[in-house]
């Protein structure tokens, strides 16, 4: 396969955000995550945890609650005292409305799901009725003294829990009046503490209420008569989260020493009737602060200040074991955060609110595997750029010549221009962006730097034409059906002539750029696309789903390559199909049309498609040892799957050259480096 | 369900077997290789996994083998006999057969038996067996005869049956069969005659046997195609008499009865036997497993070039010869269950993982284990010439039982001692457990009946453990002997904490005057209390070289009140001192179980223990380094290892090491603080009341505070140490950019 050159950065300094809110959807087996800078990332469970879509943070906008209401509909509200319902299709902010009850701290949805409840500082509970497209206001409910930061629904609709300071209430839905108030001991292990904030409860049907509190407690109450029934001291800190399964036979509850307790309700003895809640399991996944966590039917979901979401499956739950029985730990989003100028060797860097702009260095040294080569240029910062105000950058792109840059919020789109005398750099914006140009999921540079293509959230292409400092727009592709889906991934053929774009669910559309015509759809396929490309020379484009198929469907004969077919027809390697991130970029080498070139966060590989396929007898990865061995023997077991785990997490690979191979990596480690120190525990217990 | 797998053949080289076929397949002492003996000359060894011989020898020209050669498992060499008295033994690196080991015996050889766990036994063709050992140290011996003179051996087979060898040959005799069964652990030849069952009336034509603890289950094909089944007792009933077993049908119309090359059996488990024949419907040869329990066919397989009707089965292939090549066919019994045949089992078969193999079975890897060591011992003997085998051993056992019975004890004693200088044989230890319970039965029938010295020699062999012999500390409870029972705690892994507690019990309560009359080893506890000052010297420089003294930081601290008196007082007597530290607080336990037995000693010996491991405590702070938490004794998986094993449905991970030898036993503090823990934990509410304890409380109350304030100085040491180690992990990671060379391939 031969010896590449890599350039092995890791000064990469992204550090994701802490995860806010988690909120489980069963209809669609799809999970809400928003994060503290107002990100809210969506999870396709059935899709290989694959996080499908996004919606861009915004500064003052801090989520503090997100639920599902009537089946499908997405809402959040934060301390800017807004209402936000996102729109999944087209991926933007549907609307938001302001509830007039200062900072919002907690939000649900009735049962039904028709109705949203939300809890505010100023000690309010009002009630909204979600409308087919909006929400609107109904009634408040009597006015508690202190802020509302947790709220839950009896699964009949007739009372509600609201959490606060040192008490629970409950109402009366129907009355809107609080008809008991339980307080909540404030006393921590016999010390008088504070205050004691109810950070999250439960109401079961039986009339349970389960509260979660700053004093490390989870307690039981009799919502009837208002009295406490049992408590459990789990964490000498806060308790931060709750969850309930459907069946309420199961929950979970997340702490701030970043341990996740499972508690179930088993019975007191075999074969009675009697049960109790009981806590099961102990799971220590996070470093920090668990501050949300979900019950899906098979799994616990937990998030915290240390940016992971984990997935851990309950084993009872889980019929067949295969791999979906494993914990997931997602830490880094499915999506490209850099680009890359292979001309001029350059790295552009997506950060929440600015672009770093790299320079990769140089050697002259020559060496054999595993050579560290001496530097004879180190990298350089180039260029820091600072988008203006509070909107997260969406994407971002460096032209391959190295001359463009193009970035896009929530509603400005910018584009500047570089250009380079000798060791100095200067750039210069573009102005007057057309107005259709507002905000962009996905941006694209063609090979030779004279075509921007950007993909809109209202699902429509433009093609943008560039040359020497200004631009012309040459054509959009509107949507073609009256469905608005908004298209995340672009890739467009080394010629020039063909142009992919891919969705959230539909299939692949290919156009023509000569004629600026659709071409054809690639066959729509279960599992979402994570990424593209098109080969140059045979223009076949390689898709990579989200259960790690890989198909290679030819554009100009409109049909999947016999490659693709005999792979399909083989099968890929279980090793394969059982890792657990997503393909994020797939590439090729300009001068071997036979080899592709893709990576997901654990390992990189390039298919040598004229290579026999590896069946599951064969070792997918090829141990260290065979380095040793002759020739005869690399060859005999050779087979098309060269794979490299050398570099992780890596979060981009890119082939600069034939022989030179560029990996970002982001340590985990320089990760924590970043995070707020957790909570100290004692490692010599007294 | 059983399955035969694909076959294939062992050489691409036709096989130059004669009309007879092979003369036998044997397993070698490695798994997966095969002796193969031809009719003629030659010995093969045959690695099954590779399909290829490993080594081929040929005896000389005009010489022919008649015996099939075996191993000798406890040395690895192969043993053949040519010409019908010359026995042959060599190994893998002769290569001529005539310049290996060479012995001429005085008889015709039959048959070479060679099982795992035995040496190799010769049958000769007049019914006589001898061990191998023995035959060699003397070839020339006279071999007698035991068959009559019209008898001719028809078939052999050998058998391990509690450990030892149990051979059953056939004879015929004007178409009578007879089974002698020779059993070696009673040196008993037993003679049955086979008589026909009632619908029977047919010439046997094959055999095939598999014994189990109590019968050797005889099977018979006859040439009406039907297989009989004929019961033998390994245990006979009646030695003197010519017994007669029946056979009765098993299966019928297996195969055909017309037979052109004849028909072979072979029992594969309880359940299944192979047959190879011609199937009644079928013109064709064909091997078929056949479910007796169920009268099911479960598989077949045609074999179209014909075999030469011989069969052998080893592990899980079955060998014969199909056309002109040695066939193997790899055969395979899941245990099948009603839920599979319904189809209601899950298949958590995924790719990639791999068929979960069989079972490892302890037993005989054991065995193997054994095995070679035995090895070793017994190529030591042969070149000796020291004629001490296994036979004298084993009847000695049986001889020393019978004397247990009925002799006096101090006859039993005389006959232990010679029986225990008597070189230790594999089966040491179940021997040693079988004498035990014959003394303890004893014990039982006769109350007056206490062979104490026996008893104390039998646990210092090393072998007893407690679930070896539950009765015996039973025994020494009720007798309060505190020395077997000291004995036993110290030599015993696995005592159960009810006993121990027992014993703890006992030890507290005995009164010192029966305590001074006994005879128990102080050794360590004289140990601890004169050699302290010694170690201490060594202990401090020790101590000064990792920064700490411990002297500066008792100037410090105020000590505690009346250490200085306690320290070189022990509270209890030096013997009783031994029993409770060397016995029981070295024994295993786990809390859960021990906590409630804990609850039920009185009060003033609680009292009068917890002083004691209070005056340990002390002791063992002033001379021991510390072992801080988190670190594991070292010794404790080794023992958890072996206790697993015994006691696997306890949570008994939490036993601390008990099976070190005692003279490496250190009271550990930990172990020590455990201890007390559990006795406060048991019995708080008890101490409390009572005023002698008090002061004893109010010191350890004192410790306990210390201790809390030493751990609380190393949480603070503890993130001085954190931003160490990330100083040097910043110092590891700087390399924010480098370009590497990557070779992939």
């Amino acid at each position: 396969m031969g010896e590449f050159r890599v350039h092995r950065v890791r000064f990469f300094n992204y550090v994701p955000s802490g995860i806010r809110c988690v909120a489980y959807n069963n209809q669609s087996n799809r999970l809400a995550v928003s994060r503290t800078d107002g990100t809210v990332e969506i999870y396709n469970l059935s899709a290989n945890y694959f996080q499908e879509k996004f919606f861009p943070g915004h500064e003052s906008r801090t989520t503090e609650a997100l639920c599902w209401a009537k089946g499908q509909r997405l809402f959040s509200a934060g301390l800017n005292g807004e209402i936000i319902e996102y729109d999944l299709q087209a991926l933007n902010i549907k609307y938001s409305m302001d509830a007039f009850g200062g900072p919002i701290w907690s939000m649900t949805a009735s049962p039904s799901g028709s109705q949203l409840l939300i809890g505010c500082e100023d000690g309010s509970v009002k009630l909204f009725q979600i409308t087919s497209d909006k929400i609107q206001f109904e009634r408040n409910f009597d006015r508690q003294k202190s802020r509302i930061l947790s709220l839950s629904w009896h699964p009949s609709g007739t009372h509600i829990a609201a959490g606060s300071i040192d008490y629970i209430s409950v109402f009366d839905v129907k009355s809107g009046s609080a008809t008991h108030k339980m307080i909540v001991d404030r006393r921590y292990m016999g010390v008088s503490k504070r205050k004691c904030i109810i950070w999250g409860v439960t109401f079961l049907s039986d009339g349970t209420v389960i509260s979660v509190d700053s004093a490390g407690k989870v307690q039981f109450w009799d919502s009837a008569t208002g009295t406490l029934v049992k408590s459990h001291l789990i964490a000498n800190a806060d308790v931060q989260s709750i969850a309930v399964s459907d069946q309420e036979d199961s929950f979970v509850v997340g702490t701030a020493e970043g341990t996740v307790f499972h508690f179930q309700l088993v019975s007191v003895t075999s074969n009675s009737n009697e049960k109790q809640w009981v806590r099961t399991k102990p799971f220590q996944h996070h470093t920090h602060d668990v501050r949300a966590v979900a019950h899906s039917p098979t799994a616990l979901i937990s998030g915290g200040t240390d940016t992971h979401l984990v997935i851990r499956p309950l084993m009872e739950k889980v019929e067949v074991k295969n791999y979906d029985a494993a914990l997931r730990k997602i830490t880094f989003p499915h999506r490209r955060l850099i680009s890359c100028s292979k001309k001029r060797h350059l790295l552009l860097f997506q950060f929440a609110h600015h672009l770093e702009l790299w320079r990769l260095g140089s050697t002259v040294a020559t060496g054999k595997n595993g050579d560290i080569l001496p530097l004879s240029k180190n990298a350089d910062h180039l260029l820091q750029l600072k988008t203006k105000g509070p909107e997260n950058i969406i994407c971002s792109s460096i032209s391959p010549c190295g001359s463009w840059i193009a970035c896009s919020t929530a509603s400005r789109f910018f584009l500047y221009r570089l250009s380079y005398e000798r060791d100095s750099i200067s750039l210069q914006r573009v102005p007057k962006m057309p107005a259709f140009l507002r905000s962009a999921l996905q941006i694209l540079f063609s090979e030779d730097s004279t075509k921007l293509f950007v993909a809109s959230n209202q699902g429509s292409l433009h093609i943008i034409q560039l040359s020497e400092g200004c631009f012309k727009h040459l054509h959009t592709f509107q949507p073609q059906s009256e469905t608005v889906e908004a298209m995340c991934l672009l890739a467009v053929s080394p010629d020039g002539n063909w142009l992919a774009a891919s969705g959230t669910s539909a299939g692949v559309r290919i156009y023509g750029l000569k004629e600026l015509k659709p071409h054809c759809t690639v066959p729509a396929y279960n599992f979402p696309v994570t990424a593209l490309g098109i080969a140059p020379n045979t223009n076949n484009l390689v898709i990579a789903h989200s259960d790690q198929q890989v198909f290679e469907y030819s554009i100009p004969d409109k049909q999947y390559t016999e490659w693709s077919r005999a792979i399909q027809k083989q099968g890929f390697h279980h090793l394969w199909l059982q890792r657990d991130t997503p393909i994020t970029h797939i590439s090729f080498h300009p001068k071997r049309p036979m080899h592709i070139l893709l990576h997901d966060a654990y390992m990189f590989c390039i298919i040598d498609k004229s290579l026999p396929l590896p069946n599951d007898k064969t070792l997918l990865y090829n141990p260290l040892s065979l380095t040793n061995e002759s020739d005869v023997i690399r060859r005999r077991t050779a087979h098309a799957f060269k794979i490299s785990k050398k570099y992780k997490p890596l979060l981009f690979m890119e082939l600069l050259d034939e022989r030179t191979l560029v990996a970002v990596e982001r340590p985990l480690d320089d990760i924590i480096a970043q995070l707020p120190p957790p909570i100290k525990k004692k490692k010599f217990g007294t | 369900m059983a399955a035969l797998e694909e076959e294939f053949t062992l050489s691409g080289v036709p096989l130059s077997a004669g009309p007879d076929g092979l003369l036998g397949v044997e397993p070698s002492d490695r798994t997966d290789q095969f002796l193969v003996t031809h009719s003629g000359r030659t010995v093969i060894l045959y690695k099954v996994s590779d399909q290829k011989p490993l080594g081929s020898w040929s005896v000389k020209q005009g010489q022919i083998i008649t015996c099939p050669a075996v191993c000798n498992f406890q040395t690895g060499e192969y043993i053949v006999v040519h010409d019908d008295r010359v026995l042959r033994i060599w190994n893998n690196e002769d290569v001529n057969l005539d310049k290996v080991f060479k012995a001429t015996l005085s008889a015709e050889v039959c048959r070479i038996h060679s099982v795992q766990g035995t040496e190799p036994l010769v049958l000769f063709k007049k019914g006589a067996i001898r061990g191998l050992e023995a035959l060699l140290a003397e070839p020339q011996q006279k071999i007698e005869t035991v068959i009559s003179d019209e008898e001719i051996i028809k078939w052999t087979k050998i058998f391990m049956v509690f450990k030892h060898p149990v051979l059953i040959f056939i004879t015929e005799k004007h178409g009578n069969y007879f089974a002698y069964v020779q059993m070696f652990n009673s040196r008993i030849l037993s003679k049955y005659t086979l008589l026909p069952g009632q619908e029977e009336k047919s010439a046997i034509q094959s055999f095939a046997a598999s014994a189990n603890r109590k019968f050797i289950s005889l099977m018979s094909l006859s040439s009406d195609g039907c297989i009989y089944e004929t019961l033998i007792p390994t245990h006979p009933s009646d030695r003197e008499k010519n017994q007669v077993v029946v056979r009765s049908l098993l299966l019928k119309a297996v195969v055909s009865g017309d037979v052109r090359n004849g028909v072979a059996l072979s029992v594969l488990d309880q359940d299944h036997i192979a047959v190879l024949g011609t199937p009644l419907s079928a013109s064709k040869e064909c091997l078929s497993i056949w479910n007796i329990k169920f009268q099911t066919l479960q598989a077949s397989k045609d074999l179209l070039q014909g075999t030469s009707g011989q069969l052998w089965y080893y592990g899980e292939n079955l060998f014969m010869l199909h056309g002109k090549f040695l066939t193997v066919i790899p055969y395979k019994c899941e245990v099948s269950s009603l839920a599979g045949a319904l189809g209601k089992l899950k298949h958590s078969y995924e790719p990639g993982s791999h068929a979960v193999p069989h079972f490892v079975n302890w037993e005989t890897s054991q065995e193997y284990g054994l095995g070679s060591q035995n090895s070793e011992q017994s190529r030591i003997l042969r070149t000796r010439k020291v004629e001490v085998s296994l036979q004298p051993a084993v009847s000695a056992s049986a001889q020393l039982l019978l004397t247990i019975k009925n002799d006096t004890e101090k006859h039993i004693e005389v006959e232990l001692r010679k029986f225990l200088a008597i070189k230790q044989t594999p089966e040491f230890h179940t021997t040693i457990g079988d004498i035990v319970t014959g003394l303890l039965g004893r014990c039982k029938a006769e109350p007056s009946f206490y062979p104490r010295n026996c008893l104390m020699q039998l646990i210092q062999t090393h072998v007893l453990s407690y679930s070896l012999c539950p009765g015996l500390m039973e025994v020494a409870l009720e007798k309060t002997d505190v020395q077997i029972l000291q004995l036993c705690l110290q030599q015993f892994p696995d005592i159960p904490e009810s006993v121990t507690c027992a014993c703890l019990k006992i030890f507290l309560s005995i009164d010192d005057d029966s305590l001074q009359e006994t005879d128990i080893s102080t050794e360590s506890v004289f140990d601890y209390s004169d050699t302290v000052r010694d170690e201490k010297m060594e202990e401090q420089t020790e101590i000064m070289e990792n920064g700490f003294n411990p002297e500066e930081d008792n100037s410090n601290k105020e000590k505690p009140q009346g250490t200085t008196e306690e320290t070189t007082l022990s509270p209890v007597t030096p013997k009783r001192a031994a029993l409770l530290r060397n016995a029981v607080l070295h024994s295993a336990y786990s809390e859960a179980f021990l906590l409630p037995h804990l609850k039920n000693i009185p009060a003033q010996h609680v009292t009068l223990f917890l002083q004691y491991l209070y005056f340990l405590y002390l002791k063992c702070s002033e001379n021991a380094t510390m072992t801080l938490p988190g670190i594991q004794p070292p010794t404790l998986n080794q023992h958890f290892l072996s206790c697993i094993g015994r006691r696997q449905g306890e949570a008994d991970n939490r036993r601390s090491p008990s099976n070190i030898p005692l003279k490496n036993k250190r009271m550990k503090i930990n172990e020590i603080m455990d201890w007390i823990c559990l006795l406060l934990d048991a019995n708080f509410t008890v101490v409390v009341m009572i005023p002698e304890a008090k002061r004893l409380l109010i010191n350890l109350y004192k410790f306990v505070k210390a201790q809390i304030s030493v751990y609380s100085e190393l949480n603070k040491i503890e993130v001085s140490f954190r931003e160490l180690q990330k100083l040097n992990q910043e110092k590891n990671n700087t390399e924010l950019y480098s370009i590497e060379v990557l070779e992939l391939f």
